[in-house]
């Protein structure tokens, strides 16, 4: 549920980050999000269209990529990527890890029209 | 059509936030207590224990979450502990800015710890820094040991970990071994702290960790 307090910030910054480009219409807006974040697409999607109704947010598209869960092994010092949510380490399986990836929730860019 | 490059953290507004409420209580030397569990794994009990624990010796306050109603207040008030109940109406976590509107109203004057009993979930919370020096999560024992596998991310992030209700243990299903180990796999070096709110086993472990994690004001 708390897709919409995400959604709020997002389109709170989208719309910021518009209006300093000078942009008249916002087409696509391509996030970045870990996959520990337990981001709903679906929810954000929703609750985004009802925000973005009549403002030059209507009609944009949300596109993610999704980061893998990486940790860093304080043993054996390598870096790995996790399949599931274990966060043990793919080499050594020390569970003395450090999460470096997963925890993203970025809007990396946006495609503006100027008019 | 235009490419802006934006790099920023959709969670930005809140975690500027958290750091803001962060450095309020550290000018203070408040420790700050984030408390996270399920609905019904026994939070306000743990925490009035925990209260019991501490007081007088120790100046406390209670931030409650709830999404409606004052009972969990009413039960710290009881108490003699200034409580102030948030009700996020319908939502199911609490924000930080909800914490920095809460604490223009309660006495903070030589407080010594501030406990904020979240929202009951595991999953949202663990999503929104409040400025807590410390997550704490308590699960019970008649929830099931699958919860650490289930929620991974807030036992990852947490400080500390309460295994509450040890009492009910011969009464229910649950692997105290797997859930440590699950804990621990998300979390190597989180203390586990397995008690009854109900009867008092185990709390002093616990009082004693969460002492000496105390700075100035006693």
């Amino acid at each position: 549920m708390h897709e919409l307090a995400i959604t709020q910030s997002l389109f709170k910054i989208v719309l910021e980050q518009a209006q300093k480009a000078r942009a008249v219409k916002v087409s696509r807006i391509n996030l970045k999000i870990g996959r520990l974040t337990g981001y709903v697409p679906e929810a954000v999607e929703m609750n985004f269209r009802l925000l973005a109704a009549g403002t030059m947010a209507e009609g944009a598209g949300l596109k993610i990529e999704w980061v893998p869960v990486k940790v860093h092994c304080r043993e054996c010092q390598k870096e790995s990527e996790q399949q599931d949510l274990g966060l043990g380490c793919a080499h050594c399986g020390s569970l003395n890890v450090q999460i470096t990836g997963g925890r993203e929730m970025y809007i990396e860019s946006m495609e503006v029209d100027n008019g | 059509m235009a490419e802006i490059k934006i790099l920023k953290n959709i969670m930005d507004e809140n975690l500027t936030q958290a750091a803001k409420n962060r450095q309020w209580f550290k000018t203070r030397h408040i420790v700050t207590l984030n408390l996270i569990a399920s609905p019904g794994a026994g939070k306000t009990t743990f925490l009035e224990q925990t209260i019991r624990g501490l007081s007088p010796k120790h100046k406390l306050a209670v931030i409650e979450g709830d999404i409606t109603g004052d009972h969990d207040a009413k039960r710290i008030e009881a108490l003699g502990v200034p409580v102030v109940q948030i009700n996020t109406e319908g939502g199911c976590h609490l924000d930080a800015h909800m914490i920095d509107s809460a604490l223009s109203s309660l006495d903070l004057k030589d407080l010594s710890y501030l406990f904020i009993e979240n929202v009951g979930n595991l999953v949202c919370p663990a999503e929104f820094d409040l400025g807590e020096d410390l997550k704490v999560v308590v699960l019970s024992t008649p929830e099931g040991h699958d919860k650490p596998a289930k929620y991974p991310l807030i036992f990852s992030e947490a400080q500390a970990v309460v295994i509450n209700k040890m009492d009910l243990l011969p009464a229910v299903d649950f692997d105290l071994v797997q859930a440590e180990r699950d804990i621990r796999k998300l979390n190597p070096n989180v203390p586990v702290f397995r008690l009854s709110s109900k009867t008092g086993e185990g709390l002093d472990k616990w009082l004693e960790w969460l002492t000496s994690k105390g700075t100035g004001n006693r």
